[in-house]
């Protein structure tokens, strides 16, 4: 299985996203991937325009959740969806470039809008196995 | 839910006795059977509930309570500011002031079926909904702030809709207290170009026939018969309220500590009502109650237009519309004693018993309408507040059926178009652009909405007055 990959979780009335990486840049990475897959296919997505977004937090679980959210307002504002991320965290909080381009209702067929991350289930940690895992539920 | 947990008090009411850090006893109003399908998390989070400062009476849930972001939704919980009480963003939810708003149009099920189908295209055409639409309509800063002053008022002045519909809106269309100014910019910039959208996910507008009315006398007065064809809208404050829902949780979050209020899950997160930042947040939080409020009263009038141009005889007077995601104050007797109390509803709609002074003259002898979403192949309901409702639940009740399985359970079991070609057969349009959208809502991921107002109704929350059926369902 490839070090570098995402999924979905099962939640009562919304939808759980995680992603996993060899760093918690990557896990960061994957989790943004997870969340454009609740909408739609990222591999549809075109990485035709580049967003710079910044944010900060307390820990590392409450920027796993400002990122989600980050991304969840441009993607409103814009009307985009976001298919290729690089993120890097450091001492002044994350930073990071979101490729993707407007949505295509027709191309897309996007199924749903997320409303926001959430604090639920969410988890951002090493795992057993040395990779990083980062999570959460996201409201839809 | 483990039933060996609770203590029976009647045919649909279950009790947990106050233990460790509950002020109060938590209070779930619902079936045998709607109990044991139940989420374990919904004992957890009413529980939870029960421990937060000032809580009065009890930490209730309705018969359609889930698994919520720290309150379940289905939960209601009044807080008394005198007694250190909170105010909790995740007790309000993401979507402020989401709700149901129905219409009549004074047509029949036989003067719209030659026309449903052209009617479905032009209500998709008119009214936008699902993820990249935008709205015909573009706030600037001045009129961002009137409209969260405003609420359905501000978009009826603007001519958006008629002075009578206010009559019907909880808070008369303007929820009082709003402030404008602690709404972040970030939030006023997301619902720019939103106003008059449907959102996607469970939202929807449906056109519905009457298909069944059980309290003749009370459908009278609320102007429902058998055959009638209606208009229900499902929708809330659209980015706006998930971007106020969002920043108030973080800030709630960092602040709980420092005014020593210990959170038994982060979600949980709520701020003294007497703070700077529960007033922030119950200024904000009214703003977005506003927003959802013209948001309904916009898409009303887009409704309108659509039935003019294919049904020149339709009128679309209001039935109701009402919230279901709320923070309000409100007045209830505790023990003898008049208290001003601030009513979280997370998932939970009002049901004023007959009486009321707060409801409109004409539906005073009744009670207030409640509007129930159902799913888009099988019912809505409409009920009315039973008089029993507030002493029961601070005058509450449900709020919609609740999913039955997760959305990749449903995108595993059903296809849309199959979902779209079957209630097709069964004589509903469906109009949306995402197929794959259908297949999370497919009516069968849903539970049945009929055991949940059945359970509403046992345990004197509210009565049924009409099931409705959909002939067309409008999806985002």
């Amino acid at each position: 299985m490839a070090t570098s990959r995402w999924e979905h979780f099962d939640h009562g009335a919304d939808i759980g996203v995680r992603g996993i990486g060899a760093t918690r840049e990557a896990a960061f990475e994957q989790l943004a991937m997870a969340m454009t897959a609740v909408i739609t296919d990222p591999v549809g997505v075109r990485p035709a325009e580049a967003v710079e977004l910044r944010c900060d937090a307390a820990d590392d679980e409450v920027l796993a959740v400002d990122w989600l959210n980050a991304l969840v307002y441009e993607m409103a504002t814009r009307r985009m969806l976001f298919g290729r991320f690089d993120v890097s965290i450091g001492a002044d909080g994350l930073r990071a470039v979101a490729w993707g381009e407007p949505v295509d209702r027709r191309r897309h067929r996007p199924a749903v809008e997320v409303k926001g991350a959430t604090y639920t289930a969410l988890r951002v940690g090493k795992q057993a196995d040395g990779t990083w895992l980062a999570q959460c539920i996201v409201d839809v | 839910m483990d039933r060996t947990l609770l203590t029976r008090v009647g045919e649909c009411e279950w009790r947990i006795e106050p233990h460790g850090p509950m002020r109060v006893p938590g209070i779930l109003y619902a079936t045998e059977a709607l109990i044991d399908d139940m989420d374990a998390k919904v004992y957890e989070q009413v529980v939870n509930v029960a421990t937060l400062p000032g809580i009065e009476r009890a930490s209730y849930a309705m018969p359609d309570a889930h698994w919520g972001y720290g309150f379940p939704i289905g939960g209601v919980a009044a807080f008394d500011p005198s007694r250190g009480g909170v105010v909790s963003a995740g007790g309000v939810g993401f979507d402020i002031s989401c709700g149901v708003r129905a219409l009549h149009t004074g047509l029949n099920v036989h003067e719209v079926a030659p026309i449903a189908q052209a009617l479905a295209d032009e209500l998709a055409r008119a009214i936008p909904a699902g993820v990249g639409s935008e709205g015909r309509l573009h706030l600037d800063d001045a009129e961002m702030d009137a409209m969260l002053a405003g609420g359905a008022r501000w978009a009826v002045d603007r001519g958006y809709g008629v002075t009578a519909d206010l009559e019907r809106v909880e808070e008369r269309g303007c929820m009082a207290g709003a402030r404008p100014d602690e709404v972040s910019p970030h939030a006023k910039r997301r619902q720019r170009d939103e106003m008059g959208t449907l959102g996607s996910g469970n939202h929807y507008l449906e056109v519905q026939r009457v298909a069944e009315v059980f309290d003749p006398q009370t459908a009278v007065v609320f102007g429902l018969q058998v055959d009638d064809v209606v208009v229900s809208i499902h929708c809330g404050s659209r980015g706006l309220g998930h971007q106020i829902g969002t920043e108030f949780l973080k800030q709630m979050v960092a602040g709980a500590p420092a005014s020593g209020i210990v959170l038994p899950d982060r979600e949980l997160a709520c701020a003294p009502i007497e703070s700077p930042l529960g007033q922030a947040y119950l200024g904000a939080m009214r703003a977005g109650i506003n927003c959802a409020l013209a948001n309904r009263q916009i898409i009303t009038h887009l409704t309108r237009l659509a039935f003019a141009d294919l049904a020149p005889r339709a009128v679309l007077p209001l039935l109701y519309d009402v919230s279901h995601n709320t923070c309000k104050v409100e007045e209830h007797v505790m023990d003898g004693v008049t208290k001003r109390l601030f009513v979280h509803r997370k998932g939970a709609t009002r049901a004023l018993g007959p009486g009321h002074p707060d409801l409109p003259a004409a539906l005073r002898p009744t009670g207030q309408p409640v509007l129930i979403g159902g799913t888009m192949g099988t019912m809505s309901y409409v009920l009315v507040g039973a008089a029993e409702s507030e002493a029961r639940s601070l005058g509450s009740s449900c709020h919609g059926a609740g999913r039955a399985m997760s959305r990749h359970q449903a995108l595993r079991k059903w296809r849309g178009r199959q979902v779209v070609n079957d209630l097709a057969a069964r004589g509903v349009i469906v109009r949306s652009p995402s197929m794959r959208g259908i297949a999370e809502e497919a009516p069968g991921a849903y539970k049945d909405v009929t055991a949940v107002v059945d359970a509403a109704g046992k345990a004197g929350l509210s009565r049924k007055v009409a099931r409705l059926e959909p002939l067309v369902c409008i999806k985002g």
